[in-house]
C-alpha cells in the first residue's frame, strides 16, 4: 500500500500527471480504486465561473505586437490563445481535436483536406466566422511579402478554396497526415476579414476573452467573451496578463498574492516554494528540449564515428541534475519526446561511456580530438554551464572541448546554423513529422546539422502521407533510431515546464505541449474562490 | 541678471549640439551591434525570405546614412516616428512611460533630498560624534551594495514577510494619486537609499569646509548658536556644490533606474530602452536616449544657474 501512498503523494503535488498516476496505479493492480483516491485534488472540483485572474509571465517585450505573425514567446502565445480561437486544438493527450472546425476530413492520399466550420460562431465584434475569414487569416502568413514566422509552415499549402460559407478545402503540395496539427500552430488563429484581408493588430478574435487594453511588455487586460462558443471553457470574468521578466519579482508577486500564477519558476529555489502550502508547483515534460547540433558536412563532424564518440562522451544525467536540477528527462539524441505519439520506447537509452567514446575515436582513426563548442545563454538558460560541464565529461574520453563564449545578441543569426558545433534550444513541435521536417529533413531551412540521410528522408515523406497509424509508428520508430545513431545532434535533455499556481486556481490536467497548460491557461483554468 | 540669460542661451545651443552628437553615436552604436530588427524579431524562426520581407517593408535594406538622415529630418519636424517593431507612435509609447519615470524619480527625490540634506547638516553639526559615524556607515553601506540587493531586502521584510507593501509596482494611469504613491514607495525607498549617501556626504563636507572660514569664526566669537551658524551662515554659501551633487543624482534617478524597474516590474523608460536595444528598434532607442541626454543637459544647466543665483560673486562677475 505504501507504493500507492507515494503515488498519491506525487500526484497530489502535481509531480506526476493523471495519466501517469493511472498507468502506475494500474501497474499496482489498483486501477479500479484509483478514481476514489484522486477525488481529494483540484481535479475533482467543478469549474466555477467568475473572478479576476492575474497571471505573471516571464516573457514579453515592449516590442511585442498583437499581430499573430509576430508572436515570439510565452507572453503573446498566452494572450493569443486567450482572445483568439484556432481551427484545431491540441488535447491533453497530444491529439489534434477540432476547435473552430466542426470536422476535418482528409482524402485517401492526405493531400486534400476538407474543413467544415462550426456553425454560428461569432467574433468579438459580432461577425460570424466564415470560410473567407479562414482563408484570409491563413493568407496573412503566406505570399512573397509575408513577414510571418509561420510562412515556412504554410509553404506546404498549395491552395485554399471556400465551398459555401462554412467549408474550406485545403490542397497540399504533398500528402500530410498530420495537417490537423499544423492548424493548431500558435501563429494561426482565425481573425475577421474584410475583402479578403485581416486587420491582424485589431486584437479581435473568437476566443474566450476579449482584449480590453494592451500595453506591450507590461500588461494585457481581458474580459470574458459572453458569446464564447465552447461549453465548459472560459471561466474568468476578467483577467490580466503581466510581463514580469525577473524571476524573483515573479515569485514575490505570487507569494504576496499580487498574481495567481507564474511560469518558469526559479529551479534553484523551487524546492523552497514547494514548502508554501498556499501554492502548487506543477512540472510538465513535453517537447521542449536542448540540443547540440554538429554540422555533418564539416570536418571532423562529417565522420559518424566522431559524432558517436561525442555522443558517448556526454553524461546526460549529470547535466539534467546540475543544469536543470532534475526538472526534465534525459534525451536520447533524437527530438521526439515521450509525451508524443510515435515515441520509440524500444530504443536503448544512450549512457555516458568514455571507453566507448574512445573506441569510436579509434574507428575514426584518431587518438584524440579537439573541437570548438560555441555557447551562450541565449541558447537556453545555463547553456554556458552545460558546455563547460560537457568539456569536463568529454576530457575523460580524450576529447578536448574548447568552449567558445558567444555574445547573446544575434546568437540565432550569427552562431546557430553558422558555427559547426553549438548549443541550441527547441520548443519542440506537436508531431514527429513536423519536428523532423523543419530541422532534420534534407534542405530544410533550420536543418542545423546540415544532415542528409537518404533512408531517413524517404521514410519522412512516406510516413507523412500514411494514414495507417500502425505503419506510421513503425516508420517513426525507425527514423528516431536513425537520427539517434547517425544524426548530427547530441540531445542531452528534455526541459520541463515548471509553473506555480495559487491554491485559488482550479485546473484540469496540465497539458505538456506548451508552457502554461498548452498556452491555454486563460481559457482552461478557473478560480475556486473570488 | 542679463549675464544669466546669456549663459542659458549659450548652454542651450551647446545642448542641441550635444543632442545631435548623442543621436549619432547611439545610432552608430546600435548599428554596430550584431543582427538587426528583422533577425531579432524572428529569432530562431527566421528564414532568409521573411528577414528580407521585413527589411523591405521597414526600409532596413537602405544604407545606414540614408536611414539616419530620414530619422533626423523627422525629428527636426517634431516627428519621433513609429516603432519599427510594432508600428506604434513613439510619442504615444514614450509618453506614459516618461510620466511613470518622472513620477518615481520625483517621489524618490522628494524623500531623498530633504533626508540627505538634513542628515548632512546634522552630521556637520555633530561632527565626529557617534551620530556622525552611524549616519556615515549606514549611508555608505547602502550605496555600496547593488540596488537590486537593497530592493530584495526591502521586498523581503516589507512585502513578503509583513505584507505591508506590494512587491510589484505595476502602476497604471487610472490609479488615484495616493495609490500610486503607495505602490511606488518600495522602489522609491530603494532609490533613496542608493542616492542619499552622495548628497549627505557632500552637504557635510561643504559645510565643514566653510566652518574653517574667518567669517564663521567671527560668528562663533559673537557667541551665536552652532546650529544657527550652520543653517544661516554656512549653508547658503555651501549650496553650489550641494546642488551640483543633487542634480546629478536627480538625473540618475531619471535615467539610471532600469534595475529597480525590473525588480519592481515598474513600467518606466529604462525597460523600454532595454527592450528596444535588444530588438534593434532604432527609432525608439534614439527617442529614449535623446530624452536621457536632454535630462542630463537640463539638469546640469539648472545646477549651474542655481549656483550662480545663490552666489552674488558669480552673479556680478567683474
Amino acid at each position: 500500500m505504501s507504493d500507492l501512498n507515494k503515488l498519491q503523494h506525487l500526484f497530489a503535488q502535481g509531480r506526476i500527471s493523471r495519466r501517469e498516476f493511472m498507468t502506475r496505479a494500474s501497474a499496482l493492480g489498483l486501477a479500479a480504486a484509483a478514481p476514489g483516491f484522486m477525488s481529494g485534488s483540484a481535479f475533482a472540483a467543478e469549474p466555477r465561473k467568475g473572478g479576476h485572474f492575474k497571471l505573471g509571465v516571464g516573457a514579453g517585450s515592449t516590442t511585442d505586437s498583437l499581430d499573430p505573425a509576430t508572436y515570439l514567446d510565452t507572453y503573446m502565445q498566452t494572450v493569443g490563445h486567450g482572445h483568439h480561437a484556432y481551427l484545431m486544438e491540441i488535447s491533453k493527450d497530444s491529439e489534434a481535436i477540432p476547435e473552430l472546425a466542426e470536422s476535418l476530413e482528409p482524402s485517401s492520399d492526405a493531400k486534400t483536406w476538407t474543413m467544415k466550420l462550426k456553425s454560428g460562431v461569432e467574433f468579438h465584434n459580432g461577425k460570424t466566422v466564415t470560410a473567407e475569414d479562414v482563408i484570409a487569416s491563413y493568407n496573412h502568413h503566406r505570399g512573397e511579402d509575408s513577414k510571418s514566422a509561420a510562412k515556412e509552415l504554410l509553404e506546404q499549402v498549395e491552395d485554399m478554396t471556400a465551398k459555401g460559407k462554412d467549408t474550406v478545402v485545403f490542397t497540399l503540395k504533398g500528402g500530410n497526415a498530420d495537417f490537423p496539427y499544423v492548424m493548431t500552430d500558435y501563429h494561426l488563429p482565425i481573425m475577421p476579414s474584410m475583402d479578403g484581408k485581416v486587420d491582424a493588430t485589431s486584437g479581435i478574435g473568437a476566443g474566450a476573452m476579449k482584449i480590453e487594453s494592451y500595453d506591450p511588455g507590461v500588461k494585457t487586460e481581458l474580459v470574458r467573451n459572453e458569446n464564447y462558443f465552447k461549453d465548459g471553457r472560459g471561466h474568468f470574468d476578467s483577467a490580466e496578463v503581466l510581463a514580469i521578466k525577473d524571476v524573483t519579482a515573479r515569485t514575490n508577486a505570487l507569494q504576496t498574492g499580487q498574481i495567481h500564477a507564474m511560469d518558469r519558476c526559479d529551479l534553484k529555489t523551487v524546492h523552497l516554494l514547494k514548502r508554501n502550502n498556499d501554492l502548487e508547483v506543477i512540472q510538465t515534460t513535453g517537447t521542449q528540449h536542448y540540443t547540440m547540433p554538429m554540422h555533418t558536412n564539416t570536418a571532423p563532424f562529417n565522420d559518424n564515428n566522431v559524432r558517436m564518440a561525442l555522443k558517448h562522451a556526454i553524461d546526460r544525467q549529470e547535466l539534467l541534475d546540475k543544469i536543470l536540477r532534475g526538472f526534465g528527462k534525459v534525451g536520447n539524441d533524437h527530438p521526439i519526446s515521450p509525451a508524443q505519439r510515435f515515441f520509440n520506447e524500444d530504443l536503448e537509452q544512450r549512457t555516458y561511456d568514455p571507453d566507448k567514446a574512445r573506441s569510436y575515436l579509434k574507428k575514426a582513426g584518431l587518438d584524440s580530438l579537439s573541437v570548438d563548442l560555441s555557447a551562450s545563454d541565449a541558447a537556453f538558460a545555463g547553456a554556458v554551464d552545460a558546455a563547460v560541464l560537457y568539456k569536463e565529461q568529454a576530457a575523460k574520453a580524450g576529447i578536448n572541448v574548447n568552449v567558445v563564449r558567444e555574445p547573446d545578441d544575434g546568437y540565432w543569426s550569427n552562431v546557430w546554423l553558422k558555427k559547426p558545433f553549438c548549443m541550441c534550444y527547441w520548443g519542440g513541435r506537436p508531431t514527429a513529422d513536423w519536428m523532423f521536417s523543419i530541422a532534420y529533413a534534407a534542405g530544410a531551412n533550420w536543418n542545423d546539422t546540415y544532415w542528409e540521410h537518404d533512408r531517413f528522408n524517404k521514410l519522412l515523406v512516406e510516413a507523412r502521407a500514411e494514414l495507417d497509424d500502425a505503419k506510421r509508428s513503425e516508420m517513426y520508430n525507425e527514423m528516431q533510431q536513425i537520427v539517434s545513431n547517425e544524426g548530427g545532434v547530441i540531445m542531452p535533455m528534455y526541459a520541463s515546464y515548471v509553473i506555480a499556481l495559487s491554491n485559488q486556481v482550479g485546473h484540469g490536467e496540465i497539458a505538456p505541449n506548451w508552457d502554461l497548460d498548452g498556452n491555454r491557461s486563460l481559457e482552461r483554468w478557473w478560480l475556486t474562490e473570488a | 541678471m542679463g549675464a544669466v540669460y546669456k549663459i542659458v542661451a549659450q548652454r542651450l545651443a551647446l545642448g542641441l549640439l550635444v543632442l545631435f552628437a548623442v543621436s549619432l553615436i547611439i545610432f552608430l552604436g546600435v548599428e554596430f551591434l550584431p543582427g538587426d530588427l528583422a533577425e531579432e524579431m524572428l529569432g530562431q524562426t527566421a528564414t532568409p525570405e521573411t528577414v528580407a520581407a521585413i527589411r523591405r517593408e521597414l526600409g532596413l535594406d537602405l544604407p545606414p546614412h540614408i536611414r539616419y538622415f530620414e530619422w533626423l529630418t523627422g525629428i527636426l519636424q517634431g516627428d519621433f516616428g513609429r516603432s519599427l517593431a510594432n508600428q506604434r507612435e513613439i510619442s504615444e509609447l514614450i509618453g506614459v512611460r516618461l510620466m511613470n519615470t518622472l513620477f518615481l524619480a520625483g517621489l524618490a527625490a522628494a524623500i531623498a533630498v530633504p533626508v540627505a540634506v538634513t542628515l548632512g547638516v546634522l552630521a556637520a553639526l555633530y561632527r565626529n560624534s557617534l551620530y556622525d559615524k552611524l549616519v556615515n556607515i549606514t549611508t555608505l553601506s547602502s550605496i555600496s551594495v547593488p540596488e537590486f540587493f537593497i530592493a530584495y531586502i526591502l521586498i523581503l521584510f516589507l512585502s513578503v514577510n509583513t505584507g505591508w507593501f506590494p512587491s510589484m509596482a505595476n502602476v497604471s494611469m487610472s490609479m488615484p494619486f495616493w495609490d500610486r504613491v503607495y505602490f511606488c514607495l518600495l522602489p522609491a525607498l530603494t532609490l533613496t537609499m542608493v542616492v542619499t549617501a552622495h548628497m549627505m556626504r557632500m552637504t557635510r563636507a561643504s559645510i565643514i569646509n566653510l566652518l574653517a572660514s574667518p567669517y564663521i569664526e567671527m560668528a562663533n566669537l559673537k557667541g551665536m548658536k552652532r546650529s544657527h551658524i550652520i543653517v544661516h551662515h554656512a549653508l547658503p554659501n555651501a549650496w553650489a556644490p550641494i546642488v551640483n551633487v543633487i542634480v546629478v543624482n536627480l538625473a540618475y534617478l531619471i535615467v539610471g533606474v532600469v534595475v529597480v524597474e525590473v525588480v519592481f516590474v515598474y513600467p518606466g523608460l529604462g525597460q523600454l530602452i532595454v527592450d528596444s536595444v535588444r530588438k534593434r528598434d532604432i527609432p525608439v532607442v534614439q527617442a529614449c536616449s535623446l530624452i536621457f541626454a536632454a535630462t542630463y543637459i537640463l539638469m546640469n544647466l539648472t545646477a549651474d544657474i542655481i549656483s550662480i543665483v545663490t552666489n552674488p560673486r558669480l552673479l556680478h562677475p567683474r
